[in-house]
């Protein structure tokens, strides 16, 4: 799997390669600018981008604005988005456009390399990884909706760990119950929502994301 | 009594407070046909409580020895600021003329007699006190002309239009005499008779011609005696400056503290943990490799808690959205945080200066919390434009109401960060709510910069 990276502190750029090397990547670029993504991810055609938000020149949401630019130029590039903070306001543009393959995580997640390498194959292959922080933000923001009301504390922590872009089964792992016991919460989670149920994972995280930015 | 609410606090000179519904309110359009002459009989009409208010002031000066004056004259003065302010915002609503209020900033009432005393002397003593009432006894005499000059003219206009009309009774009634300028009616209805509406309507042109001046005219003689002099608007924005600096250095400060605590409490003993961590795991690493591993989970939590804190501290200090955005996506990125639901308009086609920024945007996250903690809203407005060289917010929300800059230190800590920048606050509002909350920052806007990428 070929990777861009974005990442303009020297320490971090060379723990990221050294780290999704070890994995089994292949670091097609890594390149420490806005432009430079721009042009690496034109030219490279990744399987997946990983973006520091800040980048030069302007060290503001330089790689934002350039990841959400790639992926309006090549559609679908999955693109995951890492940061020292996480807004509710970069999280709603980068799934703006409705397709999967997005991620957007804290870049301390990183400390936990398994849990972060699962990230970016979910993202590589369509799905979405959105970091626990932004769901809480997202459930909050929400806090005067009625039908989110209604779901009962489990239900919610379903709905929190469907947000994030987890399967079925790795919800099932993290709860510590049977797969089962998750679908069946999902499923009234999607009744109490009304929104249209579906087997596949990636979709699903999009109609809940979707529900959540409404 | 004494006005000393957010609303009508007297303010120094070179501070301009503007009542919430006029926030909004841009250059006085031009005025419609019939309305200076109204508006020259509304300015007449106040010269009578003025006049009156002069009579009082004269008493409460001269009994002023007894203690029926010193019991008087506050609510004196407070009465005569009150229609000065009426006179200042009216210039400025009607004429275009906008007029500092010179009053000095009065200390905080003392209670019973001898601080009446006080308070008297320092009325006294303000310079402004003996201009206005200079103001209710010249004003009546000089300003009343200029106000009622327009409608005069209109009156003595339409008499001309019906003179031939009424002049054969006239005749009739033993009155036979009529001059109009030049012009001399006299006997029988004739050709001068019918030269009277001409004559008529050249003084109704004259009057709707001349009525917009003539109340311009006024806005500038109340400038003239009620306008702060150029020495006490100096020594006043003095004041002001000096103020306003002590409460940046004094905040500043503060702030400097709070984040040595947090660092030191913070990250810096979380690093000193891990580092004590780290050197434990090599002593164990070969014995016990076990604990080995536990401590190095300890470790990389503990690393994890001070990125969170240092993250926290960040946003404290500047949000990075706000050096990344600007402060449209930043209250945006506010409101999609705060638990109510908020609508946010932004016109700003630019950017602002970074410390305009983060003072605005501090401003706008206090009040939201303020909101979130106490209006009980269901639903807040924010509002940010760029309008005549100062930046305008305005946060509505449908809550209790009931909102006091005098009665938390929420509002005074926006109003002393924002008076840095000459920023002024305006809360409306009422038992019951709704609340409005306006905010004014005189500052440039630059042009956006262009996106490199």
């Amino acid at each position: 799997m070929r990777i861009v990276l974005a990442e303009d502190l020297f320490l971090l750029r060379e723990g990221l390669v050294r780290l999704l090397t070890a994995h089994g990547f292949e670091i097609a670029a890594a390149v420490d600018t806005g432009p430079a993504l721009l042009d690496a991810l034109i030219e490279h055609r990744p399987d997946i981008a990983l973006v520091d938000v800040r980048l030069p020149p302007t060290f503001t949401d330089e790689g934002l604005r350039a990841a959400i630019e790639a992926r309006s130029r090549i559609p679908g590039l999955p693109v995951l988005v890492l940061s020292q903070y996480v807004e509710q306001l970069y999280a709603r543009e980068l799934l703006a456009d409705g397709s999967g393959g997005v991620g957007y995580l804290l870049k301390d997640r990183v400390f936990d390399s398994r849990q972060f390498i699962d990230c970016v194959r979910r993202v590589a292959a369509g799905g979405s990884a959105m970091d626990p922080d932004v769901v809480v933000k997202l459930l909050a923001g929400n806090a005067s909706d009625a039908p989110l009301g209604r779901l009962t504390a489990r239900e919610r922590e379903v709905l929190g760990l469907v947000a994030e872009g987890r399967s079925n089964a790795a919800i099932a792992g993290r709860l510590g119950v049977s797969e089962k016991v998750v679908t069946k919460h999902t499923s009234n989670v999607f009744t109490k929502l009304d929104l249209v149920p579906s087997d596949d994972d990636n979709r699903r995280v999009l109609a809940v994301l979707a529900y959540l930015n409404s | 009594m004494f006005p000393e609410r957010s609303q009508d606090r007297l303010m120094p000179a070179g501070t301009k407070r503007f009542r919430t519904e006029e926030a909004r309110m841009t250059t006085p359009a031009p005025p419609k046909l019939w309305q200076p002459p109204l508006r020259g009989l509304a300015l007449a009409a106040q010269k009578v409580p003025q006049l009156a208010l002069f009579v009082l002031m004269v008493i409460s000066l001269v009994y002023l020895g007894l203690g029926v004056g010193v019991l008087l004259l506050p609510l004196v003065v407070a009465a005569v600021r009150k229609l000065a302010n009426r006179s200042r915002r009216l210039a400025h609503v009607w004429s275009g003329v906008r007029i500092a209020q010179p009053y000095r900033e009065l200390p905080p009432r003392e209670p019973g007699f001898f601080g009446r005393w006080r308070r008297c002397r320092q009325l006294l003593s303000d310079p402004a006190t003996w201009r206005d009432m200079l103001w209710t006894i010249a004003d009546p005499v000089v300003g009343t002309v200029l106000a009622l000059m327009p409608a005069a003219l209109l009156v003595y206009g339409l008499e001309g239009l019906v003179f031939p009309f009424v002049w054969d009774d006239l005749v009739s009634a033993g009155y036979d005499d009529h001059y109009a300028g030049l012009i001399h009616v006299h006997g029988e209805t004739g050709l001068r008779t019918w030269l009277m509406p001409l004559v008529g309507m050249v003084f109704i042109g004259l009057g709707l011609w001349a009525g917009p001046k003539l109340v311009t005219a006024h806005g500038r003689f109340t400038r003239t005696l009620l306008g702060p002099r150029s020495s006490a608007e100096l020594a006043a924005r003095v004041g002001h400056l000096t103020r306003t600096r002590g409460a940046v250095v004094d905040s500043q400060a503060a702030e400097l503290r709070r984040i040595e605590r947090d660092l030191h409490d913070g990250a810096q003993a979380r690093l000193v943990a891990m580092g004590m961590n780290l050197d434990a795991v090599e002593q164990l690493l070969d014995s016990n490799p076990e604990a080995a591993r536990a401590l190095l989970m300890e470790t990389r939590d503990s690393s994890s808690k001070a990125l969170s804190e240092l993250r926290d501290l960040v946003r404290g200090i500047h949000p990075p959205v706000l050096s990344d955005r600007g402060l449209g996506d930043a209250v945006r990125a506010l409101a999609l945080d705060s638990p109510l639901p908020v609508d946010v308009v932004v016109d700003l086609p630019g950017r602002l200066d970074a410390p305009v920024e983060s003072a605005a945007y501090f401003a706008v996250s206090e009040l939201l919390t303020n909101v979130a903690k106490h209006a009980k809203a269901g639903r807040v407005w924010i509002d940010i434009r760029h309008d005549r060289d100062a930046l305008r917010i305005s946060m509505t929300d449908d809550g209790v109401g009931g909102a006091a800059a005098s009665a938390g230190t929420g509002l005074r800590g926006i109003e002393s960060r924002i008076a840095a920048f000459d920023g002024i606050l305006a809360v409306n509002s009422p038992q019951g709510g709704p609340t409005m909350a306006t905010m004014e920052i005189p500052c440039a806007l630059f042009s956006p910069k262009t996106s490199s990428s």
